[in-house]
């Protein structure tokens, strides 16, 4: 009931949202109100979850489509209950961060935000292949009008490529979908048993590879982390990306152990390109919002090297590494968002300087700098070296190439926070530009203090994410 | 002393039930100008209900096909479910139809929309060569008036002097191929020409070639679909809605009905030749689409599309593939009717036709109309939260299951090409802002038509619900599924 409360809750919000005729702010405001529930509502959910136990909890399971064996059924393991949680999180920064911004046409905006909530979380909880499928889709219908309606200049070319890239993914995928349920006889994830047709994997596979994305799956990627407005950006590169982690981590490894391992060889070659090639481009994007985008694209290589590495310590670390990544690519849309705000440009030629004066914006800036380019003692340090570790035995030249994304994380996120904070005033950055203000810091610090608090203590989600009867049943 | 056969007239109730509302329909024209539009709707609206309502009592009553009227009609759960889809459908279509801007003809059009249903109520029926062809004219040639009902409008001449030809070119050939199988066995009822022998004469398969062929006319299958888009733009657009949802409806019946029943045999031949027919209507109907700007004209290839996605459960031949037709058929009904009804309210408000670009804006100046329009599009494009996933669902499923798996690729790919002009509407609908329309709206607020409303709504609820509630579908596709001898 819980998990059903914590889809339907943003739901039934987004339907009260968009038919309610309230005031602007008032709008924004219940939607904020809605998102800190289902915050609230995910606590509730953590508090009663048993991490020690590796089968399926919080789970309900009706009847949907009986003849065909569809059912709607949903449900947590650990580590997707720590992604649905990472999720409710960043969509309350968001959606925080609309109401801070004021959207146009505001319960539009805020029904859709919403609904996508619920999308999100339906496919983490999903048990039920169809069930996955369906909610993996619906999440494109708000982001397409999302993109569309909300973004940036060039925000029709954006969602035209993002829609056309993801939909090629799904549609590979749905034919795998009825190829899987058809010979199985039934879609649940939890009776179904396992396949090893390679071409139903490679339907999935390239699915999640467009939605993470992964190398050579990204060109949707620059244009729609562009284009999209700050909090979409922030939360397709935060979470939606992650629904593909989650993809590999409940389907692609469990239910098709001989086709993921054959192929796991190449998976990994692109995975470390993606790595080195994301970084690379990261360190040469001329604007804010590119060196986070390419950035994300090589921290969802680095994760997906963590799943194929096919050991526990890869596996946690892909978790741990996946909820960090969301805090704090999160917290760097927001706050390229309150920079552009600011100086009314993303480009890193005309900013810099903007620690003068601004020490609050400096520190923040600093923290979640430090935290992304995985400074030792850092949540993300500590899933990379998981991932580094699990990588070695599938062979050392992986967790050199792992390496090597740290130190160009280093470059890229040094090169940013400098062309942020210090150099020469920019001719962007106008001196009366405000520091950041309480609201915003309030959607911030939040994040940032969940991030530290996982740098003390990575173990929370590294030792909870995966129970031992779990591994054994993922690892082929 | 003529013998004369046993009638089951419940069996025939719908039919009778909506002939008797065209009778009252066009009896309205003798009254007042006034109230003329009022009795002719209303008759055809109460027509259209009794004939679904009485076609659901005859779908509970009857469990095993009972053959009628001396092998000429038959009584099944697959007729019956057609004739409730059909009598909801035209109820719908009148619904529709009410704030039409029509002048004159108001008790001709009910009479004849009310008279092409009980065609298609009879049609859905026929096990029989000849009633196949009856029936298959009787709603042709009704059809063939109400396209051109609109006679001060010129395209609607043109689109109704197209269709007749077409349509007859394509009746012809269905009646030749009917000649030459009963040339080849001497049988004209469904079950004895699967009975009698003949599998190796060469007349039947000409013959059964040319049956295929004109059916694919009245689906608008490719490549037997010309007709198809220029007939949609020119239509008064409420019967554009009720020919993409009625009669795509009774003539995939059909389809479905006279290759199971009447040509088991030649069951290799024939699924090859649908699957092929369906391959090359996706393909065509996507990329087709793709270049229109007439909003009726897209949706008269997506309906050439569509055509092709039915064809493939079709081309299974199995009770699956029975079943996944059935159940694409309601949201498929659902969304057309809708989507034109949209059209039409638009059309009323702008009083020209719609395009793309007279599009612009208009979700957020007409929220519901919006909001539907794109709940129509998504589902067409197969979105969840729509029922049109579950018809795709459905019919991959049953490809896959007969092996067709390359059909299913085919489907996949024509439906990530349908993204391109079904997104596009929605684009345009929400993504251009209304200061880009040209053509000035006919000024203030549209026109109320609370009965198009209410259409809309209907529309929205099927969609919708269809997803939501598929079992029950699903448990009545397989019972009329399961009239049919696989």
């Amino acid at each position: 009931m819980l998990t059903t409360a914590l889809i339907l809750l943003p739901i039934a919000g987004a339907l009260v949202v968009a038919v309610l005729p309230l005031p602007r702010q008032t709008t924004a405001g219940l939607a904020f109100l809605v998102a800190l529930l289902e915050v609230g509502l995910w606590i509730v959910a953590a508090g009663r979850f048993d991490f020690d136990d590796g089968g399926l909890q919080l789970g309900t399971s009706r009847e949907w489509v009986e003849s065909v064996g569809i059912s709607y059924s949903v449900g947590f393991y650990g580590f997707s209950l720590w992604l649905a949680g990472v999720t409710v999180i960043v969509f309350a920064a968001a959606i925080g961060y609309a109401l801070w911004v004021g959207r146009e046409r505001t319960r539009a905006y805020h029904a859709l935000m919403l609904f996508l909530l619920g999308a999100v979380v339906a496919t983490f909880a999903s048990q039920d292949l169809l069930l996955f499928y369906v909610s993996f889709e619906a999440m494109l219908i708000p982001l397409y009008v999302l993109v569309g309606v909300w973004g940036g200049e060039r925000r029709q070319a954006a969602t035209v490529t993002f829609v056309i890239y993801t939909m090629a993914g799904s549609l590979l995928m749905l034919a795998s979908v009825v190829a899987f349920g058809v010979t199985q006889g039934t879609f649940s994830l939890t009776e179904s048993g396992t396949s090893d047709n390679v071409w139903i994997f490679l339907g999935f596979a390239i699915a999640f590879a467009v939605k993470a994305p992964l190398f050579p799956f990204h060109g949707w990627l620059p244009l729609a982390y562009r284009e999209a407005p700050v909090e979409v950006a922030a939360v397709l590169s935060a979470v939606v990306s992650k629904t593909a982690i989650y993809g590999f981590l409940r389907i692609g490894l469990p239910k098709f152990p001989e086709p993921a391992d054959d192929l796991s060889g190449l998976i990994l070659v692109l995975a470390c390109a993606g790595l080195v090639y994301g970084s690379l481009l990261a360190f040469r994007a001329p604007d804010l919002r590119g060196v986070i985008a390419y950035s994300s694209m090589a921290q969802m290589g680095l994760i997906t090297i963590g799943v194929f590495a096919f050991d526990d310590l890869g596996l946690d670390g892909a978790v741990l590494l996946s909820v960090a990544h969301a805090l704090i690519s999160a917290s760097m849309f927001l706050l390229v968002g309150m920079v552009e705000h600011r100086c009314g440009t993303g480009e890193l030629d005309a900013l810099g300087g903007m620690a003068r004066g601004r020490p609050t914006l400096a520190t923040v800036v600093l923290v979640g700098g430090m935290i992304a380019l995985a400074v030792p003692g850092s949540a993300t340090f500590a899933g990379e070296f998981l991932i580094m570790a699990g990588a070695y035995d599938q062979g050392w030249g992986y967790s050199v190439v792992v390496a090597l994304g740290i130190v160009l994380a280093a470059m890229y996120t040094l090169r940013v926070i400098s062309a942020i904070l210090h150099v020469k005033p920019g001719r962007a950055v106008r001196d009366e530009a405000l520091d950041l203000r309480p609201g915003e810091l309030a959607l911030v610090l939040p994040l940032l203090l969940i991030l530290l608090g996982l740098s003390v203590w990575p173990a929370l989600v590294s030792e909870s994410a995966f129970a031992a009867s779990t591994i054994a049943e993922l690892l082929p | 002393m003529i013998d004369t056969p046993t009638v089951d007239w419940l069996a025939l109730s719908p039919t009778i039930a909506l002939l008797g509302a065209a009778g009252i329909a066009l009896l309205s024209a003798l009254l007042p100008a006034w109230m003329r539009k009022s009795v002719a709707a209303s008759a055809a609206v109460v027509g259209f209900v009794v004939a679904a309502v009485l076609a659901g009592y005859v779908f509970d009553e009857t469990s095993t096909p009972e053959i009628l009227l001396e092998g000429t009609m038959v009584q099944d759960q697959l007729a019956a479910l057609a004739q409730v889809l059909l009598g909801v459908t035209g109820a719908v279509v009148v619904l529709a139809s009410w704030g039409e801007r029509r002048r004159e003809n108001h008790a001709e059009y009910y009479a004849l929309l009310a008279t092409a249903g009980a065609g298609m109520v009879f049609f859905v029926g026929a096990e029989n060569l000849m009633t196949l062809f009856l029936g298959l004219e009787w709603f042709s040639l009704c059809l063939y008036i109400l396209v051109a009902i609109d006679t001060e409008r010129e395209t609607s001449l043109e689109a109704g002097l197209k269709y007749l030809i077409v349509g007859g070119f394509g009746s012809a050939v269905l009646l030749f191929g009917s000649a030459l199988v009963y040339g080849a066995t001497s049988e004209l009822s469904f079950a004895a020409i699967a009975a009698a022998d003949a599998s190796s004469d060469s007349f039947l398969f000409a013959g059964l070639a040319m049956i295929l062929a004109g059916l694919a006319f009245k689906v608008s299958a490719a490549p037997f679909h010309m007709w198809t888009p220029d007939v949609y733009q020119g239509s008064p657009t409420s019967v554009t809605a009720f020919m993409a949802a009625a009669t795509k409806t009774a003539a995939m019946v059909v389809f479905l009905r006279v290759l199971v029943t009447a040509f088991p045999e030649q069951a290799d031949v024939w699924t090859i030749a649908v699957a092929v027919l369906a391959a090359v209507s996706l393909a065509w109907g996507n990329l087709g689409a793709l270049a229109q700007r007439d909003l009726k004209r897209i949706l008269a290839y997506s309906s050439i599309s569509h055509a092709g996605f039915m064809l493939m459960a079709i081309a299974a031949n199995s009770e699956l593939g029975g079943e996944a037709l059935l159940y694409y058929l309601v949201p498929y009904s659902a969304m057309s009717i809708g989507a034109f009804a949209v059209i039409a309210a638009r059309e009323r408000e702008l009083e020209a036709p719609v395009t793309l670009e007279s599009l612009a804006g208009f979700g957020w100046e007409r929220p519901y109309h919006g909001i539907a329009l794109w709940i129509f599009m998504l589902g067409m494009a197969g979105f969840p939260l729509t029922g049109g996933m579950f018809g795709k669902l459905f019919v991959f499923s049953a490809a896959y299951d007969a092996g067709d798996w390359w059909l299913v690729l085919i489907g996949v790919a024509a439906t990530a090409v349908s993204l391109g002009y079904y997104l596009n509407v929605v684009r345009w609908l929400y993504m251009r802002s209304g200061a880009e329309l040209r053509l000035a709206p006919a000024g203030g607020s549209p026109p109320r038509d609370s009965a198009l409303g209410v259409a809309i709504g209907a529309a929205v609820a099927v969609t919708v619900g269809s997803f939501f509630v598929v079992q029950p579908i699903l448990d009545a596709a397989n019972d009329a599924a399961k009239s049919l001898p696989f």
